[in-house]
Order: C-alpha cells, then sequence, then structure tokens
C-alpha cells in the first residue's frame, strides 16, 4: 500500500534482513502518504516558494530547526541570505517572524503543526494575527501524517485556526495545489495558516484541471448519491472512494475545501442543497471544531436538513503505529471511508 | 519634518512631566501601573529627548528609531512618554482606558500613535525586537530598535531564546532595557523566581551588559550612549534599577504596588508630592 519508512536506516536495514517483507512497521515520523504507484512532486512548497521569492523580495525564509523537513532547504539553498534559522524555538521563530513582517517584509515560517499550533499559539495569536501582519505559515505533518504518537499529531490545528481572528486557514490536498497556494499566500494581505504536505508529495488534482483559488470550494467530481465534503488528504482519499464505489453503483460527488478558513458557505449551501444525496464531511482533524462542524454549522442555520455524517479523528490521544494501520483503525483510508458510506447508505 | 534626537536638555525637567502626566492619567482610572510609570519616567525621558531619533508628526517614519513596549502594562508610562514628546495630544490623557479611547490601559499597536506592538501577553517583545532588528538590517538601516521589558518576563523562557539569537545574529542595533524593581504580580520578583546574577547571565549569553540606578537620570544617559557604540557586535542591556513610585514618597512607602488603587483626595497629594520633588 503506502511507502513505509522505518525510523533510521539502522533500522531499515535490519527490517530488510529480518522481518517479513510486507509488515508494516511504525512509520517514521515523515511518513509517505502516497499511495502506491502514484505520481508524486519532489518538494512541491519549496519550489514553489523560490519562485516566488524570485520576483518578490520582501520573502524570506524562516524555521525553527525544521528547515529540511518542512522543504524550507530548497529556499535556503537559493537565498542563503534570505534564509532565517531561528534554533529549536517556536516562540522566537513567531515572534521575529511579527518584527520582520513590521518592518515589510513577508515571512514565510515553517515547522510542524503541532509546534505551530500548541506550542507557539499565543505568539501567533498576539504577535501576529492581533495586528494583522503578512506572515505566512506553512506548517508540515498536520493532522494525522505520522505514526510518531501524539507529539507529532496535530489533529486540531485546525480547530485551534480557525478560532483566531483575521488567520486564513488553508489544507490543500496535493503538490499542485501547494505550488498554486504559495503565491496566493503571498497575494493575501494578513496572515495565512497553511497545512503543509511535504517530501514526494502526490500529484491528484491535475487530472481534473483544477486551479487553487483562495477562499473558493469546488467541485472535483460530480455525484448522485454522496456528496463528499473534503480537505487536504481526505480528498485524495475521496477520490480514491469515489472511483471505487463506482463498481458498487454509488455515485460519489467530492466538493474539495482547501480554505477552511473563510469557508465558502454558498458553495457548500448550493451544493448540500441538492436533493436526495447524503452529505459525508471527511476531515483528518478531530472531529471536534474542524470542517465537519463548520459545515453542519452553514447547513443548520440555513435550515437545511440533508443526511448528514461526518468522518473525523476521534477526540482521544492516538495511538502510534505504522500510518496505513492507523488511518484504517480510525476511519480515514479510501478503504475505511468506503466501508462506512456503504454502511450508511 | 523636525527630527527628535540629541536634545540632551533638562532632562530631569522630562522626567518629571511624564511622571505629572501619568498620574493625572491614573486620577480618570482612580487606579492603574502608576508605580511602574514612576519608577521607569527617567529611562523614558532619556530614550525621547536623548537617545532616539523619531518625528512626532510622523509616528511611522521609516528613519525612526523603533520602541517597543513589551510590557504592555507600562503603556501610561509609555503614553505619558508620547503625550510630552508630542506624538499624542496632551489633552487625550483625560481619555485614560475610556470606551473608544486611543489609550488602552495595555498597549496595542493599532490603537495608539507611537505604540510599535500589542503588548499584554509577557514575554513576547524581545521576540519581536530580534525579528525587527533583523529587518533593519535586511535594509541596511542605521536605525536601532529599543526594547523595555520588565523583570518578571525574565521568569518567561521565550525571553531567553530571543536573548540567544539576538547575540547568534550580532545585533548591535538591538538595545534592550529591563526594569528591575523588584515587584511583580504576586509580589517580589527575585522571590517569585531567582534572576540573579543577572549581568553575569547577560555577559554569558553575550550581551554588552550595563547596570545602573535607573532613577540616576545621568547614569540612565551614559549607558544609553554607550549602549548605541555599537559594541563589537553584540547587542546591548540596560538593566535598570528603580523604584516603584519614585518621586511621591508615599507610593514608594507602599509595600504591595504591582497594581495601586488611590483615593480621590491622594491624586492631589501625589501630584503636590511630585511637584515638592521638583523645586527641591
Amino acid at each position: 500500500m503506502a511507502d513505509i519508512k522505518t525510523a533510521a536506516p539502522e533500522a531499515r536495514t535490519e527490517a530488510a534482513e529480518v522481518r517479513p517483507k510486507k509488515k508494516l512497521t511504525t512509520s517514521a515520523m515523515i511518513a509517505s502518504i502516497a499511495s502506491e504507484g502514484q505520481e508524486t512532486r519532489p518538494a512541491p512548497f519549496g519550489h514553489a516558494l523560490v519562485e516566488a521569492a524570485r520576483a518578490d523580495e520582501r520573502i524570506v525564509g524562516m524555521t525553527a530547526d525544521l528547515g529540511k523537513y518542512t522543504d524550507l532547504h530548497i529556499f535556503r539553498e537559493a537565498f542563503p541570505d534570505r534564509y532565517y534559522q531561528m534554533g529549536m524555538a517556536e516562540q522566537l521563530l513567531f515572534g521575529a517572524a511579527a518584527g520582520l513582517a513590521h518592518e515589510g517584509f513577508i515571512p514565510f515560517a515553517t515547522t510542524y503543526a503541532v509546534f505551530a499550533s500548541r506550542r507557539a499559539y499565543d505568539f501567533i495569536h498576539q504577535t501576529i494575527a492581533e495586528e494583522n501582519l503578512p506572515v505566512k505559515i506553512a506548517a508540515a505533518l498536520p493532522g494525522l501524517t505520522s505514526g510518531y504518537g501524539p507529539s507529532h499529531q496535530a489533529t486540531e490545528d485546525l480547530a485551534l485556526f480557525r478560532a483566531m481572528p483575521n488567520m486564513t486557514v488553508l489544507d490543500p490536498c496535493d503538490a499542485l495545489e501547494i505550488e498554486q497556494a504559495v503565491p496566493a499566500m503571498l497575494a493575501h494581505d494578513g496572515p495565512v495558516y497553511m497545512r503543509l504536505l511535504r517530501g514526494k508529495v502526490p500529484v491528484v488534482l491535475e487530472e481534473y484541471g483544477y486551479r487553487f483559488e483562495m477562499g473558493k470550494a469546488k467541485i472535483i467530481r460530480g455525484g448522485t448519491d454522496v456528496l463528499v465534503i473534503s480537505s487536504g488528504l481526505t480528498t485524495m482519499r475521496a477520490l480514491e472512494v469515489a472511483r471505487t464505489l463506482e463498481a458498487d453503483k454509488v455515485s460519489v460527488a467530492v466538493l474539495h475545501v482547501p480554505t477552511i478558513k473563510p469557508l465558502d458557505t454558498e458553495t457548500i449551501l448550493r451544493e448540500a442543497g441538492k436533493t436526495g444525496r447524503m452529505v459525508l464531511v471527511v476531515e483528518n482533524h478531530t472531529v471536534v471544531g474542524g470542517l465537519g462542524e463548520a459545515v453542519a454549522r452553514v447547513l443548520l442555520q440555513e435550515g437545511m436538513a440533508p443526511k448528514f455524517r461526518h468522518i473525523g479523528l476521534p477526540d482521544e490521544f492516538l495511538a502510534a503505529g505504522a500510518l496505513p494501520t492507523l488511518h484504517d483503525r480510525y476511519g480515514i483510508s479510501a478503504d475505511a471511508i468506503a466501508a462506512s458510506i456503504k454502511g450508511w447508505l | 519634518m523636525t527630527t527628535q534626537i540629541g536634545h540632551n536638555t533638562d532632562l530631569p525637567e522630562r522626567a518629571y512631566r511624564i511622571r505629572r502626566n501619568a498620574l493625572r492619567m491614573g486620577e480618570v482610572q482612580g487606579q492603574g501601573y502608576i508605580a511602574q510609570a514612576l519608577d521607569i519616567a527617567d529611562v523614558l525621558a532619556v530614550a525621547y529627548f536623548h537617545a532616539m531619533t523619531y518625528r512626532p508628526e510622523d509616528p511611522h517614519w521609516e528613519g525612526r528609531d523603533r520602541f517597543l513596549l513589551s510590557n504592555g502594562h507600562y503603556a501610561i508610562a509609555l503614553y505619558a512618554a508620547l503625550i510630552e514628546a508630542g506624538i499624542i495630544p496632551e489633552d487625550e490623557l483625560e481619555t485614560y482606558g475610556a470606551d473608544g479611547s486611543r489609550l488602552p490601559m495595555s498597549g496595542m499597536a493599532a490603537y495608539t500613535p507611537g505604540m510599535e506592538m500589542s503588548g499584554g501577553s509577557l514575554g513576547l517583545g524581545m521576540s519581536i525586537a530580534v525579528g525587527m532588528a533583523l529587518g533593519l538590517k535586511r535594509k541596511t538601516s542605521g536605525n536601532r530598535v529599543y526594547v523595555l521589558f520588565s523583570d518578571g518576563e525574565l521568569d518567561e523562557g521565550s525571553v531567553w531564546e530571543a536573548v540567544m539569537s539576538a547575540a547568534h545574529y550580532g545585533l548591535d542595533n538591538l538595545i534592550a532595557v529591563v526594569d528591575v524593581n523588584n515587584q511583580q504580580a504576586d509580589g517580589p520578583s527575585t522571590e517569585m523566581m531567582g534572576f540573579e546574577p543577572l549581568v553575569d547571565k547577560m555577559e554569558a549569553f553575550g550581551w554588552f551588559t550595563q547596570r545602573v540606578d535607573g532613577n540616576d537620570i545621568d547614569a540612565v544617559r551614559d549607558a544609553f550612549d554607550a549602549a548605541k557604540a555599537r559594541n563589537a557586535g553584540k547587542p546591548s542591556i540596560i538593566i535598570a534599577d528603580t523604584l516603584m513610585g519614585k518621586g511621591v514618597p508615599f507610593l514608594e512607602a507602599r509595600e504591595k504596588n504591582h497594581f495601586i488603587r488611590v483615593e480621590e483626595h491622594e491624586w492631589q497629594l501625589a501630584l503636590s508630592a511630585l511637584d515638592q520633588g521638583r523645586t527641591a
């Protein structure tokens, strides 16, 4: 299924020699989210940022000891003098990013989503968002994209950043979308939090002729039985599910919502208002405070009551282990989503 | 356009007027961080009337020195200085802390001309200062970043993240002033969390470090001059030991003066006490 990486080269050697080939081991901090044979592109964020920075001298890159793990090393190689290593200090990272923004620069600041959302929250809230400064946060390992355990599983980042005034919140699905989101983040006058997929990132949306627009939800494919509303990598999974369920004569539409805030309520209402479809929100995030609750609120407020289901991560500290195992266990793998849909129809 | 720099004239009179402005604002609310405003007035007088470059009529002028108030509850002190500097009209002090005022009790950048950051949550200013100092260097600007913070903020780990990084990046355009009045919300700062020996700590962190009596205005002036000399690529810190309530003896004598309430009749007494000190 997925490309599972082990924690260290020694471990990989050991695994190859001792363990049966198919055994899934606890993933390293960075586990691939690509399915087998899927087309990927390396470091789409890093390359897109370099391209943007060639045209805009205000851009600087900053990180807290995670340059290599957020694809910012691509930027560092291209613009070493515009790259600031702030050490393993996330509060400093965002406070200093605010300072550079005060001076007219546009910092792209990277770390893991857990550290941006949980450790540095007050710094982002007070030094960046309260002053509406153009600091662009790119946060790797969003939701459940690491088998390393709760320390690295940012299952509540969307809830936290949705709750922060002035903050725009993005959850892109693939390499194409990340490439297009970077110039949009730059053009936006204010702070942005983007969930970052890094490393070899799948290319999913190209075949649908998709273009990212900040604040816009888009129908990726139509369908008559189920409307899946999703963001980030769950859109990738929803599209797989839609193909799988075709064989079972279940027709699944996929509405991709890469901008979690501000929410494109108009498109959501239009699509959810088409009768006869179950509305299913699937998110790589705790069921508390994310896309599912946001959509439910929009529907209720308009007096819409379609058959509504919500798949998200449970409100608990998640297990360590191999990522495919965890995605199955917590219901956000393609197989698990398909099984849930069939059970509900 | 006037550029305020190097006045060096009658700093004690400036400090007196800053204290007076602060007391008048305190009277409007009947309470506040008055004792801190009184203790830091001498430092602010030197900063705004000796050390810094700025244009009162254009608080966002690119060529200004930046002043960050990390301890946002000292806003009453900074407003008093900004009024004295002509950045805020004097009659606005009547609005201090009122609904719709540009002078809220805790300093916020969007509200007040000359307020460069939003404080309130302690321990933020040093990190912002590091980013600003990096930004000024990127722009090859000769301006400096001044950041004022309180001894209680030394308890915040993020301050030390920033302190370490300022030395790492050789930010000789950064001048920090820490107000050591040995008083924080729960009691004497050194008892809440020991931070001494502070000079040794700051030197070990790679900072050009001076410790002065923060209410000796000549000593404070000399310290600012020495800090501005860009000492071997090091950031500078002035550790200013101050006396809470300085200039008003009955407030100096109060044991718990972190946040004080003053009876209505006492404001006139406080102003009178201040005036006596001025002529003495």
